[in-house]
């Protein structure tokens, strides 16, 4: 019988401060010096990281009650519009979303300056931000406006909820038409002229782990420099996993996860407003999730290299926004990491913008926590669908009403 | 780069720059023909050369700044590489294999792409 380890085991180790933990890159050399079982049998933990824009990211806070009271019905942070409708002083603002008068597209490209991840930037950074809130009045809430000043020090709470983030994986982006186009991916220059892509490929959290078999619900992970946990799995959470098309390599894609924690616990380091021309505001979140080897499976994924994962290129111009489902093929990361990949004969100048560096300093703080005994590692409460489960996406019904 | 309206073009403004107030001038192009407008484009140093700038405004040159260099906020810059494959020169470039984003300010030829590009707005243009 194969390697086997519980979580109880590792994190006895974890409190020793005996646990052997490496990060997803340096588990992949050990796997091909010392073979699968032996490094089963010594790493504990491997850690993955990723610091990417996650546009379905915000907070939600509670600023607390004035005298008189006011029901939030319409919340402005910093001038960008926060959501009023839950209870009074309650209020949740996502990261892309933008001021009322920002021009949005109307000089195209725009350039969407400020949003609501640099108001979350803003908040964990401790500045002081402007709070504005409006209401209609109630017997029991009659203030009807409010302009102040806010810390996050002075909010009774402030959550970071991001109902999908850590994308296991991404199209990698080319724009095939004979204009410039300005993505989320960035932009794009006409004929195949740059080829864009966006995960930590062998440190991607989710890619190192495709079966989810230890990532669930109430998994305990790095956040945004601080604690966070698994929720629950991400929107469109629709993971499957192939053969790639070269020996042992893989083709994950759609797994997705939401996550939470404290903001007050996290870092402005790991938690960036982000503006992408012509597109919109963003934010970018740091997140490292931490694998434990519980058997030989288990490593076999988590020591993955970017020439086995693979990950479909697709046209901007065209493919992605008319939603049809051509590819472009695959390549592999890799390639793209070399700076040049071949896409149909043409040989094309690659970019990431995810940043693998700050990923991969991820990763080895998330190590030194656990090596240092303050981080141990929690038992999904639940599982999340996996492959084998094929939840498949449901296209909007669009209909004439 | 000034702009000279066709009435100044025969008069000996730059001249008066060198002579009255002591600025040392390197005339990169120069496009100025009796009667019509016209337009040079130079480097500008001295201790007086606010001054400079002001009396040739006020003869009713338009002084127009360009673009010296571009420089990047490292403390901003995240590495992402965002810009790498949108920089025509090079100048923003990953090295590998630790895929750090090096900026080359001597490569740049300042056509400002990047300034646009980055989503963290790492890049500036200092006239
Ligand atoms: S796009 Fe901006 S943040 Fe990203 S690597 Fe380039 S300069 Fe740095
Ligand atoms: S200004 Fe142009 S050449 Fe200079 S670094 Fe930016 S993109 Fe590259």
């Amino acid at each position: 019988m194969g390697v086997q380890k519980s979580y109880a085991e590792i994190n006895e180790r974890i409190r020793q401060g005996k646990a052997v933990v490496v990060t997803a890159e340096e588990v992949i050399q050990l796997v091909k010096e010392e073979g699968l079982t032996e490094t089963a049998r010594k790493v504990d933990v491997v850690t993955t990281g990723t610091f990417s824009p996650m546009c379905s990211s915000g907070v939600y806070l509670n600023f607390g009650h004035s005298a008189p009271r006011i029901r939030g019905h319409k919340v402005w942070l910093n001038g960008v519009p926060a959501y009023g409708g839950i209870a009074a002083v309650d209020t949740y603002i996502g990261a892309t979303a933008l001021p009322d008068d920002d021009p949005l597209n109307s000089s195209f490209p725009g350039e969407f300056r400020y949003g609501g991840g640099h108001v979350i930037h803003d908040l964990v950074a401790g500045k002081l931000v402007k709070l504005k809130v409006w209401s209609y009045g109630t017997d029991c809430y009659p203030r009807r406006e409010i302009e102040t000043e806010i810390t996050l020090d002075q909010l009774n709470e402030a959550v970071l909820f991001n109902p999908r983030n850590a994308y296991q994986n991404y199209n990698v982006a080319v724009n095939c038409g004979s204009r410039t186009i300005y993505t989320y991916m960035g932009m794009l220059k006409p004929h195949m002229a740059n080829i864009h892509y966006s995960t930590s490929g062998q440190l991607s959290p989710l890619l190192k782990d495709p079966n989810f078999r230890t990532i669930g619900v109430g998994t305990k992970i790095f956040l945004g420099g601080g604690e966070g946990y698994v929720a629950w799995n991400g929107t469109q959470h629709f993971p499957s996993i192939k053969p790639g098309p070269t020996e042992n390599s893989v083709l994950a894609a759609g797994g997705t996860l939401t996550v939470i924690g404290d903001l007050k616990g996290m870092s402005p380091k790991w938690l960036l407003g982000a503006s992408f021309i012509g597109y919109g505001a963003t934010m970018v979140v740091g997140i490292g999730i931490p694998i434990p080897i519980l058997d030989e499976e288990i490593l076999r994924y988590a020591a993955l290299s970017d020439a086995e994962l693979y990950a479909p290129v697709v046209d901007y111009s065209d493919a992605y926004p008319n939603r049809k489902p051509d590819s472009l093929g695959l390549v592999s990361y890799a390639e793209l990491k070399s700076g040049w990949v071949t896409v149909q004969g043409k040989e094309i100048p690659s970019a990431p913008l995810s940043s693998y560096s700050k990923a991969k300093e991820i990763a080895g703080t998330l190590k030194d926590w656990i090596q240092s005994g303050k981080f141990e590692l929690t038992v999904p409460v639940k599982t999340l669908p996996t492959p084998a489960d094929g939840v498949v996406g449901k296209p909007m019904p669009v209909k004439d009403i | 780069m000034l702009r000279f309206p066709a009435t100044l073009a025969e008069q000996p403004l730059i001249y008066y720059l060198v002579k009255d107030y002591d600025l040392v001038i390197n005339i990169i192009k120069a496009n100025i023909n009796p009667h019509k407008e016209g337009t040079l484009i130079m480097e500008l140093s001295g201790a007086n050369y606010e001054q400079g700038i002001e009396y040739i405004r006020s003869r009713g040159v338009q002084v127009q700044f360009l673009t010296e260099e571009i420089v990047r906020n490292d403390d901003r810059c995240i590495s992402c590489g965002a810009c790498t494959a949108v920089c025509p020169s090079g100048a923003l470039h990953i090295e590998r294999p630790d895929m750090q984003v090096v900026f080359d300010g001597e490569q740049c030829i300042v056509c400002q792409l990047c300034t646009k590009v980055c989503p963290l707005k790492a890049m500036e243009a200092k006239f």
